[in-house]
């Protein structure tokens, strides 16, 4: 047996028996693994909770406890009357489907019209949670067009299609052709991307919607290779440890946005600057960094990546100044 | 069958988590299945682990407590006057219509989107709760056609993995004042803020605070992830939102000014300047090696921002400022800007 986590708070699991008992009974005869997986638990963990619920009952006679089984891998819960609507939601939990569709409706990531017919009946239905009003959710103010490719994206993913993309590489000013196996549409900081297999760069790649210049939906099947894997996102869309060059700036005040923008490495006060170290892309990106900064941002290290940038704007104040 | 651990050779009283699970589990059933309020004494016959305490105290001192953590949990667990043989007795009960979620009726195309909806909160904090939250709505409308999650590889996100989320959402939602740390962009040191929460916003993936400010004794506007230290709720709000508040427009207005109402005349490197092309109300040939692009920009000095990433490829033309800025900028860098 696997060494025992600390027990669990008996309310934790009241709560989760709750909502399970309903689930299940709305799912007679489901797959254990698959009921286990759709209830957030591990497969031990259902089993020990069903023997639990197996003990429990509006009453202490045997034809009033819970009639559960799982002997074939197959879950029923019967006799379970009492409990086999869910709780109510609370708070948090109505705040997470009301607020959640009304950021549906802001970003258009799903048809608007059900969007709006859900969270009619859902408001109807938690009327009860009181300043929900002043959660907020700005729609964004995508054009048509913005619109248009984030629908395409999404039915190129959910269809397995082959896409061809015009795309706009702002770090390097370049504009690039390339065919995409779409793996997945993802809302990031603000941003949408679509993520897939580049047959350009032959492995995964992020593209931000509002830099694809032009996407068509190729006749040919999309499924990305064996290998594809997505990446994971959770400290942002900019890999942090692709091997690229360190290198340090030092940030005055204006300029500490770059390290809540990019991850950085090292991080120090220095009076008030503040000194990170980043991986810098390539040289490109880090000039169009460093001279959008207009002297708010320098280069402490590499000197040679300083000579570079301070060489690019002598050449872009010589076309004023002659 | 499975011999249910703790139930037979422990002593009635046992209180390990499992068999407290048990005990509640019981109560909440047996609460939920009658309809006449019942007294204490029916109860402790009808809850199997009631019946083994021993002392009368001891019965009393347990149910009340599960009582409470039942309403903890959100139970709507009631008491009422039964009359009866005493006038003054009392008993207990938990009405199914208090109790169940609503049947809400959702279409299949409405399911799909809650089903979706749930799953913005991914990277927040509330991540346990829209999960919740999403199992009880796909189980109460009786069908088992839910369980397959819908719209796969679509990832919207309302984002709220900033650690001062669920603290101003509770205080926001309750109207109770708070304070906080906050290093206000470019600031150096955070302060200590005290505000009265009037709106909680998300805008482009952050979320935002507006409220009343007590130290600047004006409405302010606040960012999640610049807020450094815990959120304290101190008490009830003596500065509401008035009428007329509207938190879209005031977080439009400090953090967007986006409406583009200048134009720019630019000068752009033939095969250079993608982005500004795209956006350009007019392209013009000058030579082989330079095109005329023509655009409208929301303000020239942020703009230039974006003009000097280009170096020497791009050189800006009109309006008169947005030149100003533009040379400004490349001073700055070239550190021929005026001494700070």
């Amino acid at each position: 047996m696997s060494p025992r986590p600390p027990a669990e708070p008996a309310t934790t699991r009241v709560k989760r028996l709750l909502t399970m008992v309903p689930w299940l009974v709305s799912r007679q005869g489901i797959d254990l693994a698959e009921a286990a997986a759709g209830l957030g638990v591990t497969e031990s963990q259902l089993t020990d909770d069903l023997d639990l619920l197996f003990m429990c009952g509006y009453g202490p006679m045997t034809d009033e406890l819970i009639d559960v089984s799982y002997e074939a891998g197959r879950v029923f819960v019967d006799n379970a009357d009492a409990i086999s609507r869910p709780l109510r939601l609370g708070v948090d939990e109505a705040v997470t489907v009301i607020v959640g569709l009304r950021a549906l409706a802001a970003s258009g990531a799903a048809p608007s019209d059900a969007v709006e017919r859900a969270l009619t009946k859902v408001e109807q239905a938690c009327a009860a949670v009181s300043g929900i009003e002043r959660v907020v959710v700005i729609p964004d103010h995508a054009d048509a067009e913005g619109k248009d490719l984030l629908q395409s994206a999404s039915s190129a993913v959910q269809e397995r299609r082959r896409v061809h993309l015009s795309y706009l590489v702002p770090s390097r000013d370049e504009r690039t052709e390339r065919d995409v196996d779409p793996m997945r549409v993802v809302a990031l900081d603000g941003h949408w991307y679509l993520e897939g297999w580049c047959h350009r760069a032959r492995d995964t790649r992020l593209f931000r919607l509002d830099r694809i210049e032009a996407l068509s939906v190729l006749d040919e099947d999309g499924t990305p290779p064996e290998g594809a894997r997505s990446r994971d996102l959770s400290s942002g869309a900019y890999p942090s440890d692709v091997g690229h060059d360190a290198v340090t700036l030092r940030l005055r005040p204006a300029a500490r946005w770059v390290a809540e923008y990019y991850p950085v490495q090292e991080l120090r006060e220095d009076g008030e600057d503040l000194v990170v170290t980043l991986a810098a892309r390539d040289e490109d990106w880090l000039a169009r960094l460093v001279l959008r900064g207009g002297g708010e941002i320098g280069i402490e290290a590499p000197a040679s990546a300083a000579e570079a940038v301070m060489a690019r704007a002598q050449a872009a104040l010589g076309e004023y100044t002659g | 069958m499975t011999t249910p651990s703790g139930s037979v050779d422990q002593v009635a009283v046992s209180n390990t988590p499992r068999a407290k699970t048990e005990r509640l589990m019981n109560l909440t059933m047996c609460l939920l299945s009658t309809r006449r309020a019942l007294p204490k004494a029916r109860i402790r016959t009808m809850v199997e682990s009631y019946a083994g305490v021993a002392s009368d105290e001891a019965f009393e001192r347990m149910f009340e407590r599960d009582k409470d953590e039942l309403r903890e949990l959100g139970i709507p667990l009631v008491t009422e006057h039964i009359g009866g043989a005493f006038d003054d007795e009392v008993g207990y009960r938990i009405d199914q219509r208090d109790y169940a979620l609503p049947e809400i009726d959702l279409e299949p195309d409405e399911l799909a989107v809650v089903g979706l909806a749930t799953r913005t909160w991914e990277h927040a904090a509330l991540a346990p709760s829209a999960a919740t939250a999403w199992r009880k709505v796909s189980s109460a409308d009786g069908t088992g056609e839910a369980t397959e999650t819908p719209f796969v590889g679509i990832e919207p996100s309302v984002g709220g993995g900033e650690p001062a989320f669920a603290a101003l959402k509770d205080a926001t939602l309750g109207a109770r004042s708070v304070t906080f740390d906050y290093a206000k962009g470019g600031a150096g040191r955070p302060q200590t803020r005290r505000v009265d929460p009037w709106s909680l916003t998300a805008w482009r993936g952050r979320w935002y605070l507006t409220g009343y400010d007590h130290d600047r004794g004006e409405p302010r506007i606040f960012r999640l992830s610049r807020i450094t230290s815990a959120v304290q709720a101190t008490g009830p709000l003596t500065h509401p939102a008035p009428d007329e508040h509207d938190p879209q427009a005031a977080i439009e207005a400090i953090a967007g000014g986006e409406r583009a109402t200048t134009s720019a005349v630019l000068r752009v490197r033939v095969g250079a300047g993608h982005s500004l092309r795209r956006r350009a109300r007019s392209t013009t040939t000058l030579d082989d090696d330079w095109d005329r692009v023509e655009l409208e920009i929301p303000s020239p000095v942020a703009f230039a921002e974006e003009v000097v990433g280009y170096g020497a490829d791009v050189v800006a033309e009109q309006p008169p400022e947005l030149v100003d800025a533009v040379v400004a900028r490349l001073r700055g860098v070239l550190g021929q800007g005026e001494t700070r």
